[in-house]
C-alpha cells in the first residue's frame, strides 16, 4: 500500500494553505495532495468571472506544476476519496486502491445543494461549482434568451448579472424575502435589487418553485402562487452542502453535523484527521456554537491552522472563530460586509445613506465593540475592520467619527494599535 | 536559500505629516496630485505619532492567499507583491485579507492599487523633505553573499546572539576558498574555527597560532606559498586582546615589513572567551571580571576600568599600511566595501580591518540587541567609521553630523550601569576628543 506522511484531500484555498504551512515547518516529510478535479488548483470564487468571460479559463490557476515539484508534493489530479478508514489511517480511493497516511486533512469543499423540487430530475439545469460547470455555463449564456436563476445568493446574482449583460431576459427566484440574504441587509438588498431591475431583470423574492417539467425551450417552472415561468437556461444556485459522503461509506467515526466538526486546531473527533474550509464546521467568532462559514478568507485561515497542527508547528495559534466576510460587485458598484449582521441583545445600529451618491453604511456595535460593518459604494479596509472585531477594540470614544469615515478612522486606530 | 529584499523604511520620529510623499506617489502612479489616490498613506496625527499605510511586501502575504484569481503574486526576485491587472476581477477580497490597509480601492480606476516600489526607485522616498523615508538596499549584499559557499561549519559553539558568527561567515564567503586562515586564541577558535574531534570548523586550511605570533606565522606561510608560486589569501581573524596586547609586537612587525596579509580584528573590547577580562581595548569605566565594581581597597571604590582604551586602528595608520579601516556590522554595506578594498590591498601589502563587535555576554545586553548596540556606538560617535590609504589619507566613510549623546549608547548595556555622572562626562569628553583627533587627521589628508 502507498504510504505518505501527510495526505491532503482537496486542492483549493484551505488545502493549498495547509500545504504551505506544513512545508514551513517540515520541509521533507512526504506529502500527497489528492483532488477529484482534473485541473490544477483554482478557486470556486473566481468561477463567475470565467462564466462572464472576464477571466480566461486558462489563467485562473492558483499554483502551477512547478510549485508542487519545488515543494516535493505528489499531486494526484482526477483522484477522488471514496471512503475514509480512520481506524487504520487509510484513505480508499475511487479506483479501490488505498493510501496509508500519518496525518490527513479533509479539505474537500462543498457541492451545490439541489433542492428537492418535484420534477427536478426531469429537466436539465446548470450549477456552478467547478471549472467544467463554468465552461458549460459560459457557452450556454451566449445562447440564452430567457433564463431563470434559482437562488439569490452571490453565485446566483453573479450569474444573473452575466445573463442580463449577455442580453437574456432573466428572472431570479428566491425563497427568502430579500436578495443576498445572510450577506447584506434589507437596505443594501434593495439597492442591489434596484440595480438589477433597472437593467431589466425580474426579481421574485419570497417565492418557491413547487414543480419543474420539461418544455419546448427547456423547462417550465411553477411557483407556489401559481405563476409559471419558462426557461431555456435554468441555473440552480440555492446553496451548497459539504462534500463528506466518504465519511459514511465506511461508517467512519468522524463526527459530523452540517459539516465535519472540528476543534480550535481544526482536528476532527478522530486521531490524525483534520478538516478545513467549506467542508468544516468550526467555532463561530460570535457564538460558541459550531457554524458553517463557507467563505474564502476563512478557508485560508483554517487551512493554515490545520497545516501547522499537522506538522507540529509550535507557532500554532488557536482559531479565533469564523467571522463572516464578503465582497460583492454588481453593475459597477461594490458592497462589502465584515462581521455579524445579526442583532445581538443590546446592540446599537448606526447607519447613514446618501441617496445622491448611493453610498450606504451600517455599523453594529455592542458595548462599544464593533460587531459588523456593511457598505455599499463606500470603501473601507475590510482587513482593518476584521482586526477591530477580532481584537474587540472599544470604539465608544470614536463611534460617530468612525461611522462618518470608517476608512480614515480605521487606519488611525490601526496605526495606534497594531503597527 | 531564501532571498533578502530591498525595502522602504519609515522613521516616524522624522515625519511631520506634510504629505509630500503622497503627492509624489499620486503623481507618479495616477498623474494626478490627489493624495487619496496615493499608495502610501500617512495616518495618525502629530499628537499620537504618524504611521504609514503602505504595503509591507509581506513574506507570507494574506492578500495573495485570499485572491481567488491568482492576480497577486510575490515575486521571488524583487520580493514585491505584484498585481496583474489582466487577472484581477475587482472582487476586493485582498482588501479584507490585508490587516494593514495596504491594498485599497483606487476610486479613480475602480481597481485595487498597492505599492510596487516603482520598480526599485520609489518616488515617495526622494520626495520626503525630512528623510523620514529611506529605501534600504542592503539586501543586494546578502543575496550576493548568500550565493557563495559558506566556508564555516554549520554548527557553532558561540554564545547566543554573537556578532562574530556573522563576521566569520560573511568574511570567509567573501575571501573564498583560496585562503589560509589564522585564528589565535579567542572567541573565534573558541566557537569552532579550529574544530572538534580532529576535523576543522572551516572548509579552508586553518591554524591556531599563539597569541604572540599570529602575524609572524601567517606572514611566513604567505611567503612560502608565494615561493612555490601559489596565489592565496592570508587572513587572520583575531580578537582585540590577541592584537592589541601580547600579539601587538608581531602585528606591528608584520605591518612594518608590509607583509601581504589581511589582518581582521574582531574588537569586543576584552578577553571575552576566557571569562571577560579587560584588555587594552576595553573602554574607560567598563565593568569586566578584572575591573570589577565594588568597595575596592585603600578607600578607593572600584568603578570599572580606570584607563582609556588604546586606539589600535589609529596606531595601525601610523604604520602607513596599504589599507586600514574601521567597520561595524550595523553598517554592512560599509563593511563590505572595506572588506573588498582590504582584500585587494592585501595582494600588495599589509591590510588591517578593525571591526567593532558588541559582545552580548561580556557587555551585558539582551541577545537580540547586538546590531542595535553596534548601531548606537556609531550614532553616538563612540566609534567612528573611517578608512585610510597612503594615497588618500584618512577619510570618514560614514560621518555622523548630529551625534546622539553617549548615554544613548552606554545605557544600552549592563557593563556601564554603575557609571557615576563624573565617569559619564569623562567618556563624553573622550568621544569629543577622539572625534577632534580623527578630524584633524582627515583635515591633514585634505591639505
Amino acid at each position: 500500500m502507498e504510504h505518505t506522511k501527510y495526505l491532503v484531500v482537496g486542492s483549493s484555498h484551505a488545502a493549498l494553505e495547509a500545504v504551505t504551512a506544513i512545508r514551513m515547518h517540515d520541509a521533507e516529510g512526504s506529502l500527497t495532495l489528492l483532488t477529484r478535479d482534473p485541473y490544477l488548483p483554482y478557486s470556486p470564487t473566481v468561477l463567475p468571472y470565467v462564466v462572464s468571460g472576464r477571466s480566461a479559463a486558462t489563467g485562473i490557476f492558483l499554483r502551477d506544476e512547478k510549485f508542487f515539484v519545488d515543494n516535493r508534493v505528489q499531486l494526484k489530479r482526477g483522484t477522488e476519496l471514496k471512503a475514509l478508514h480512520a481506524e487504520r489511517n487509510s484513505a480508499e480511493l475511487a479506483d479501490g486502491s488505498e493510501i496509508a497516511y500519518e496525518k490527513l486533512l479533509l479539505a474537500t469543499g462543498a457541492a451545490p445543494a439541489i433542492p428537492p423540487i418535484p420534477g427536478i430530475d426531469q429537466v436539465s439545469y446548470h450549477v456552478l461549482r467547478t471549472l467544467d460547470d463554468a465552461k458549460k455555463l459560459h457557452a450556454a449564456i451566449k445562447q440564452s434568451k430567457q433564463a431563470v436563476v434559482l437562488g439569490a445568493g452571490l453565485v446566483g446574482m453573479h450569474a444573473a448579472e452575466n445573463l442580463v449583460k449577455a442580453g437574456a431576459n432573466v428572472t431570479i427566484v428566491e425563497m427568502a424575502k430579500q436578495l443576498t440574504d445572510g450577506y447584506f441587509d434589507q437596505v443594501a438588498a434593495q439597492m442591489i435589487e434596484k440595480a438589477f431591475t433597472d437593467n431589466g431583470a425580474r426579481i421574485l423574492t419570497g417565492s418557491r418553485v413547487v414543480k419543474l417539467a420539461p418544455s419546448a425551450i427547456g423547462s417550465a417552472l411553477t411557483l407556489e402562487n401559481g405563476t409559471t415561468l419558462e426557461a431555456d437556461l435554468l441555473l440552480v444556485a440555492t446553496g451548497i452542502k459539504p462534500n463528506m459522503d466518504y465519511l459514511d461509506q465506511a461508517g467512519s467515526a468522524v463526527e459530523h453535523d452540517q459539516g465535519i466538526l472540528v476543534s480550535d486546531t481544526m482536528q476532527t473527533s478522530v486521531a490524525n484527521v483534520w478538516a478545513a474550509g467549506d467542508c468544516a464546521q468550526a467555532k463561530g467568532f460570535f457564538t460558541e456554537a459550531k457554524v458553517m462559514n463557507a467563505i474564502l478568507p476563512d478557508a485560508t485561515e483554517q487551512g493554515r491552522i490545520a497545516g501547522m497542527a499537522m506538522a507540529g508547528d509550535p507557532g500554532l495559534k488557536h482559531y479565533p472563530g469564523g467571522v463572516p466576510l464578503n465582497t460583492y460587485h454588481f453593475f459597477g458598484r461594490h458592497a462589502i460586509s465584515v462581521g455579524s449582521s445579526k442583532l445581538a441583545d443590546g446592540a446599537e445600529v448606526l447607519t447613514r445613506f446618501d441617496d445622491a451618491s448611493g453610498r450606504y453604511l451600517k455599523a453594529i456595535f455592542k458595548d462599544g465593540r464593533l460587531l459588523g460593518i456593511f457598505g455599499v459604494n463606500e470603501f473601507f479596509d475590510g482587513g482593518v475592520m476584521c482586526q477591530l472585531i477580532l481584537r474587540r477594540v472599544d470604539l465608544s470614544a470614536v463611534k460617530e467619527r468612525f461611522v462618518a469615515n470608517p476608512l480614515a478612522v480605521g487606519r488611525e486606530l490601526m496605526s495606534q494599535l497594531w503597527r | 536559500m531564501g532571498r533578502s529584499y530591498n525595502t522602504i523604511a519609515f522613521d516616524a520620529a522624522k515625519c511631520d505629516g506634510c504629505g509630500d510623499c503622497m503627492t509624489a506617489c499620486a503623481t507618479a502612479k495616477t498623474g494626478s496630485e490627489d493624495q487619496t489616490r496615493s499608495r502610501i498613506q500617512i495616518v495618525g496625527s502629530a499628537d499620537d505619532g504618524f504611521e504609514l499605510a503602505l504595503c509591507r511586501q509581506c513574506g507570507d502575504p494574506k492578500c495573495v492567499t485570499v485572491c481567488p484569481a491568482a492576480a497577486l503574486t510575490k515575486s521571488t526576485e524583487s520580493g514585491v507583491i505584484e498585481w496583474d491587472a489582466a487577472k484581477c476581477v475587482d472582487c476586493l477580497l485582498c482588501t479584507i485579507g490585508c490587516a494593514y490597509a495596504s491594498i485599497a480601492l483606487d476610486a479613480g480606476t475602480g481597481h485595487v492599487a498597492k505599492c510596487d516600489t516603482c520598480d526599485g526607485a520609489p518616488a515617495c522616498v526622494p520626495a520626503c523633505p525630512h528623510d523620514a523615508l529611506t529605501y534600504i538596499t542592503t539586501a543586494r549584499i546578502y543575496n550576493e553573499v548568500g550565493d557563495w559557499e559558506d566556508l564555516f561549519a554549520p554548527g557553532l559553539a558561540g554564545c547566543q546572539g554573537c556578532n562574530t558568527e556573522l563576521l566569520m561567515r560573511h568574511t570567509l564567503r567573501r575571501v573564498g576558498p583560496d585562503t589560509v586562515l589564522a585564528t589565535p586564541p579567542g572567541c573565534v577558535p573558541g566557537m569552532g574555527s579550529v574544530g572538534f574531534n580532529g576535523t576543522t570548523g572551516t572548509k579552508i586550511p586553518v591554524f591556531h597560532p599563539l597569541l604572540t605570533n599570529t602575524a609572524a606565522m601567517l606572514a611566513g606561510i604567505k611567503r612560502q606559498y608565494k615561493r612555490v608560486g601559489r596565489e592565496v589569501n592570508a587572513l587572520a581573524i583575531a580578537g582585540d586582546g590577541g592584537a592589541s596586547d601580547v600579539g601587538f609586537q608581531s602585528l606591528s612587525g608584520a605591518a612594518e615589513r608590509n607583509e601581504q596579509i589581511l589582518f581582521m580584528v574582531v574588537d569586543n573590547e576584552g578577553y571575552m572567551n576566557t571569562g571577560m577580562q579587560r584588555s587594552s581595548c576595553t573602554p574607560y569605566g567598563a565593568w569586566t571580571s578584572t575591573t570589577p565594581i565594588g568597595k575596592g581597597s585603600d578607600g578607593m571604590p572600584a568603578q570599572g576600568k580606570t584607563q582609556d582604551a588604546k586606539n589600535l586602528p589609529l596606531i595601525m595608520v601610523n604604520h602607513r599600511c596599504e589599507y586600514v579601516a574601521t567597520a561595524s556590522t550595523a553598517y554592512m554595506e560599509d563593511l563590505y566595501d572595506k572588506l573588498d578594498k582590504a582584500i585587494e590591498a592585501s595582494k600588495v601589502g599589509f591590510a588591517y580591518l578593525h571591526v567593532y563587535s558588541p559582545c552580548t555576554t561580556g557587555w551585558r545586553f539582551p541577545t537580540d540587541q547586538n546590531i542595535e548596540v553596534a548601531r548606537k556606538a556609531v550614532e553616538t560617535n563612540f566609534v567612528m567609521l573611517w578608512e585610510y590609504t597612503p594615497g588618500a589619507g584618512l577619510q570618514f566613510t560614514r560621518p555622523v553630523d548630529d551625534p546622539l549623546p553617549v548615554t544613548e549608547y552606554l545605557k544600552a548595556m549592563g557593563r556601564f550601569r554603575h557609571l557615576s555622572p563624573d565617569q559619564i562626562s569623562h567618556i563624553q569628553g573622550k568621544v569629543v576628543e577622539n572625534l577632534a583627533f580623527v578630524k584633524q587627521m582627515v583635515h591633514q589628508a585634505r591639505a
